[in-house]
């Protein structure tokens, strides 16, 4: 009994740790139902990057779901329901622009998204301003942000039925990651 | 008043030929059960009984306990193997009984699962005469009606106790089921198959009515919704069609035909809103557009902010999709 080796003696300190980070570990996303949407909806927001003189102003409207994978699934369904899939189709882009590339020509950034969708954009991107609750396009700003690899990886499912960024799937774009929102590339700009 | 006139939610309880059947074969399992029950507690008693006999008598060995034990058990073997035969026989005849759909069905109906309502489309031959509605389905008494299954996002499965067993809906694939009323009544279903948060408020009635009521019924359902006369029912119509309940209802003859939540062209004429959760009432119903997260937290539809006047006039212009 006293000579026992010494992974024996440590087994069951050893469980019980393994147990409790188990424990730990299974935290599972909330979802919030009845969450209230950001109230301020984003009314001065920059769509170009490029300012005169020194950079002013680079802060971005949070979006309350940009890591939650309840969010984006919510938002992959109403980009279903609303139709987005009818010009944009799943994200490669049809009569409309793709989304899952990483070129913005309105910026990338959640209020420059809500504020595509709520405003619309010339040549052909309809106003969904008072047709869409506010909420709803906060989901669709996740899920259109995670079609480029935007939003964390945690959110994002790893088997969906639509196309996704995912690292390397680019490669003839010049290889490059997901762009930083806040300073865009050049090629953004038409 | 509409929870009175519901029939009680049971299989035992039934209404059509395939109900009778399944609830005799459950009689008929239980009475065997109940036999079999019985007489093992009886053996067992009478077992006891014996041992304590014997060991007041001080006999420490049963001379002839080895051969009674070899007989009782071959015996009781014997009967088992017997009765599972005569439950497999019961139970595959009256299988037969339930999946045969009679060739001469006049109506067949088309039911799709939702998150968390059901989809009913009255398919007839001709296309313009068919027409949808949600979670109430109006069938003739006495008339075998076939039902075509499917589900537009995960399983779910459309179970009326009182009428037939359960039967899935499997996105992407077609059932068929039918079943006949024989009583006119209305009978609660139920979706049987967990299929997320408000699996629990997924229900469904089943009026069933005499031919010449159910044709009156359908005649109703045919018509589009007329445009609203009175100036409140207007505003309510203007409301709907400009903000966010056209962008995923349909009200037939109007400009609003999306089909990704329930069809109110007859909103009206249904006895409960949110799939059997709450009776069809102005107040029920404005609570619901308002907020329905609270009475169905998870629902697919999102809380409407209205003015106080804008859902008055839509509660109105509701109430008149007669």
């Amino acid at each position: 009994m006293m000579l026992r080796p010494l992974a024996c003696r440590a087994r069951t300190p050893l469980l019980l740790v393994g147990a409790a980070l188990a424990v730990v570990g299974c935290r599972r996303e909330e979802r919030r139902f009845r969450e209230s949407p950001p109230a301020t909806t984003p009314s001065a927001v920059r769509v170009s990057a490029l300012q005169p003189g020194t950079m002013a102003d680079t802060s971005h409207m949070p979006n309350p779901y940009e890591s939650s994978a309840y969010a984006q699934s919510e938002g992959q369904r109403l980009f279903g329901w609303y139709n987005c899939a009818g010009c944009h189709a799943n994200g490669g882009g049809g009569m409309g622009p793709p989304l899952m590339d990483d070129e913005w020509i309105y910026g990338s950034s959640p209020e420059n998204i809500y504020n595509t969708i709520i405003q619309g954009r010339p040549n052909g991107m309809p106003s969904f301003a008072g047709k869409i609750p506010s909420p709803q396009i906060w989901q669709l700003v996740t899920y259109v942000r995670s079609l480029s690899g935007l939003t964390p990886m945690s959110g994002r499912s790893a088997r969906t039925e639509h196309m996704n960024f995912y690292q390397g799937a680019q490669s003839m774009q010049g290889a490059q990651t997901p762009k930083n929102s806040f300073r865009p590339p050049a090629s953004e700009f038409p | 008043m509409l929870l009175q006139a519901v029939h009680t939610q049971s299989s035992l309880d039934p209404v059509g030929p395939l109900a009778a059947n399944t609830a005799r074969l459950w009689w008929f399992a239980l009475a065997v059960a109940t036999v079999v029950y019985l007489l093992v507690i009886a053996t067992a008693c009478w077992a006891l009984a014996r041992a304590r006999r014997r060991e007041r008598r001080g006999e420490l060995l049963d001379p002839g306990g080895e051969g009674r034990m070899t007989t009782g058990v071959t015996w009781s073997i014997a009967a088992t193997v017997v009765i599972l035969l005569v439950f497999l026989g019961y139970d595959l005849s009256v299988g037969r009984t339930l999946s045969p759909i009679p060739k001469a069905h006049p109506l067949t109906i088309e039911v799709t699962g939702h998150q968390w309502w059901w989809e009913v489309q009255y398919a007839d031959s001709a296309v313009h005469d068919r027409f949808t509605t949600a979670n109430e389905i109006h069938v003739p008494v006495g008339q075998p009606v076939l039902f075509l299954l499917t589900a537009a996002d995960v399983i779910h499965s459309m179970w009326v106790p009182n009428l037939a067993g359960k039967k899935d809906l499997v996105p992407g694939y077609t059932q068929s089921f039918w079943f006949k009323a024989d009583t006119a009544g209305t009978y609660r279903g139920q979706c049987a198959e967990f299929c997320g948060h408000q699996h629990a408020k997924m229900a469904m009635f089943i009026i069933a009515e005499p031919l010449q009521q159910y044709q009156t019924w359908v005649a109703g359902q045919r018509d589009t919704a007329s445009t609203p006369t009175d100036s409140v029912a207007a505003r309510g119509h203007t409301v709907f069609m400009t903000g966010t309940c056209a962008m995923c209802h349909n009200i037939e003859g109007t400009t609003a035909g999306s089909h990704a939540g329930p069809d109110l062209t007859h909103l009206a004429s249904r006895r409960t809103i949110a799939a059997g959760t709450l009776p069809n009432t102005r107040g029920n119903l404005a609570g619901w557009i308002v907020d329905p997260q609270r009475i169905k937290p998870g629902a697919k539809m999102p809380p409407n902010q209205l003015r106080p006047s804008d859902l008055d006039a839509l509660l109105t212009y509701l109430q008149s999709l007669k």
